[in-house]
């Protein structure tokens, strides 16, 4: 088992002739995801790394059954293609394109509005289950199956927090990168939903930082129900400089510039691990996998 | 991309926002002739800086007299502001404007951001504007008041009237005005919109008195009109150059030069060197299409700043950024620089053993470290060593 994506998974990529779209599909492949077209207009009935290519998402959806789409194409056209996706009728949609503009993005939301389909970006790293599929544009080096849930605003960091896991034998069931930009997809508590009814996942960490407002979310979620399984958070971003903020700072807070020490207390309320810092991680999921055994 | 209040009030009167007459000034002279065409019976002078809390810096005057005027401008124009969102150096004061001043006999907040879930434009309201505003809302969240802007709310402004009379702001003015404010917002991809106060004068008339305007620089392809604004951002030499090399260069204070990959591992390594008792000199995030050459050349910004006594280097190689082409750059500045200080060194993931060997072959001063943490505290102890 796993959240969201599987070994039944068939993925199509939008942008799949770029110089990235190559690169990272080709990767995919290797790792030995099912993918299954690439989607290009005006390439539409020519060939991409020996998978078919089609004008449309709808044409490519309907010729090969795909249910997952990884969007990457430049910014000022992936609004058009998440957009494209999400009509079409696809079920899990990562985006990893960055400096996608808030309004395009707002364009997105109001698309996704009523409809079941996972987003995941943009921004984002991905998502990975090991062995099984892969989505979008991590290292898979270090990964392995195994009992950890990873939710990360942090495209750099869960990597590092991978090989960590790794040295200590661990691995993990799904890593999801939620993006790092202020208007996305999938969030923390949805991640959070999901591995709580995934029979394997056994413990959960979330990575965040500061910005936004996933951590705060996640903490209200968590405070308000009975989740059952042990979750470890990194909040970085503690001694970040202020002196860049903008604008007011009253009134900004309102979308979440609250300071990595007020995540950190929302979410210790509400019952998570704090790790003190990356390095502290792991000791922490090894205790708590020890005190659920 | 933060606008200056008078640029921000330019583009509100433009949709037909009503904002106080004004003149832009650079000397005291141009500030005494602008108030000549301002039709007032006294004056304000702002300074323009980019930074808030300007009021309470002794960035706001007001002054009875052109003469007045002139004083003030005199005093502000050059000096340095440090309000409570500037560092302890401040900002320069480059621009003035003078502008009519008006009995207020009202003041409220408004703002337009996007609603991230819905995606759609949100008004958020308080019924006390003005200077004080930002410690009442730190003192209760409350205070704000959210509004949705549908394109339904467009069409019929009935619901947002009703909304900004129980703010304080009623009438059909301020309704026809926050849409007008809508529109702005939304045809020149802002990510923020900040009128405090909005006042009404005794005749009953509704102006933006101040305005900060966030452009998002993510959707300039589509705004060449702004391209000006992106130049005028006041970036230090150094971050323009990192810039240009694919790096997002923050200058800090300390002596410990900080090269990552990626902004969430250098957050983590910032908080780890803090912890750690060390001072970072910079926040340094190598985008994912930095060349070695880019990486060369952020490299050899850190080099060129003489407090810099050491180099932590902490990367996680993986996808398109792989450790060798981050060695390669950091071995390729080193070859060129004339100081070469000591480098805390912990690679990972992709190449990270190739990586190691092309630094070590290439001279490179590296102390090797097995984890970051580990890394973060070899970085500190080599900068209270001093070169070597």
């Amino acid at each position: 088992m796993a959240i969201i994506v599987d070994r039944d998974t068939r993925v199509l990529v939008q942008g799949i002739t770029g110089r990235a779209g190559t690169f990272y599909t080709d990767q995919a492949m290797r790792y030995g995801s099912t993918y299954v077209a690439g989607v290009r207009p005006g390439l539409g009935g020519t060939e991409h790394l020996d998978l078919p290519v089609f004008h449309t998402v709808a044409e490519a959806r309907t010729a090969t059954g795909a249910n997952a789409s990884l969007v990457i194409v430049p910014a000022p056209n992936a609004a058009d293609a998440m957009v494209e996706a999400i009509e079409a009728g696809i079920e899990t949609i990562v985006c990893v394109t960055e400096r996608v503009a808030q309004h395009d993005m707002a364009r997105v939301r109001r698309a996704l509005a009523g409809r079941d389909t996972v987003l995941i970006g943009p921004n984002s790293q991905g998502i990975l289950t090991p062995g099984q599929c892969k989505i979008g544009v991590m290292p898979t080096r270090h990964a392995q199956p195994g009992e950890v849930g990873i939710a990360s605003r942090s495209a750099s960091l869960t990597p590092a927090v991978l090989a960590s896991l790794a040295q200590a034998g661990l691995g993990t069931s799904t890593t999801v990168g939620v993006g790092g930009d202020a208007l996305h997809g999938i969030g923390f508590v949805d991640c959070l939903r999901r591995f709580r009814d995934d029979p394997e996942t056994r413990a959960v960490v979330l990575i965040g930082e500061i910005g936004g407002r996933e951590e705060e979310k996640a903490a209200e979620y968590l405070a308000a129900s009975d989740y059952g399984k042990p979750v470890v958070a990194l909040v970085v971003g503690r001694h970040a400089p202020k002196g860049r903020r903008m604008g007011h700072a009253g009134t900004l807070s309102v979308f979440g510039l609250e300071t990595a020490q007020d995540k950190i207390a929302a979410l210790s309320r509400a019952g998570v691990l704090i790790a003190a810092d990356a390095a502290d991680v792991v000791p922490l999921v090894q205790r708590a996998l020890k005190g659920t055994a | 991309m933060l606008l200056s209040e008078y640029r921000s009030k330019e583009i509100l009167r433009q949709y037909g926002v009503e904002v106080p007459p004004a003149r832009l000034a650079r000397t005291p002279d141009e500030a005494e002739a602008a108030c000549a065409g301002l039709n007032a019976r006294k004056y304000v002078v702002k300074a323009q800086i980019t930074a808030g809390g300007r009021g309470l810096a002794g960035g706001v005057r007001f002054a009875a007299t052109p003469s007045t005027v002139r004083d003030e401008a005199a005093r502000m124009l050059g000096s340095r502001l440090v309000t409570a969102q500037t560092d302890a150096r401040g900002e320069v004061v480059e621009e003035i404007s003078v502008e009519a001043a008006f009995d207020l006999r009202r003041q409220v907040f408004l703002a337009i951001a996007l609603d991230p879930e819905s995606g759609h434009p949100m008004l958020l309201a308080s019924s006390e504007g003005g200077v004080t505003f930002e410690e009442r809302v730190r003192m209760d969240a409350g205070a704000v008041s959210t509004f949705l802007l549908t394109d339904a709310v467009a069409e019929d402004p009935a619901a947002l009237a009703v909304f900004l009379g129980g703010i304080g702001a009623a009438g059909p003015l301020p309704a026809a005005t926050v849409l007008s404010m809508r529109q702005a917002f939304i045809d020149n991809d802002m990510t923020l919109l900040e009128v405090n106060p909005f006042a009404e004068l005794p005749d009953g008339r509704w102006l933006a008195i101040d305005a900060k305007i966030v452009i998002d620089a993510n959707a300039l392809f589509r705004h060449p009109e702004f391209e000006g604004l992106a130049a005028g951002q006041r970036l230090s030499p150094t971050e323009t150059e990192a810039q240009r090399a694919n790096i997002n260069f923050v200058p800090l204070e300390g002596d410990i030069g900080v090269v990552v990959n990626g902004a969430g591992l250098g957050l983590a390594t910032n908080d780890m060197l803090v912890e750690a008792k060390g001072k970072p000199a910079n926040f340094m995030d190598i985008r994912t299409t930095a060349t070695s050459f880019d990486i060369a050349r952020g490299v050899e910004l850190l080099l060129a700043q003489g407090q810099v006594r050491a180099i932590l280097l902490n990367v996680h190689g993986g996808g398109m950024t792989v450790c060798d082409t981050v060695a390669e750059g950091v071995a390729f500045a080193y070859a060129r620089a004339a100081r070469k200080v000591p480098v805390a060194v912990c690679l990972g993931g992709q190449n990270a053993e190739w990586g190691l060997k092309i630094l070590q072959d290439r001279k490179v001063p590296v102390t090797v470290y097995p984890d970051m943490k580990a890394a973060a505290q070899g970085a500190v102890a080599l900068a209270s060593g001093g070169a070597r």
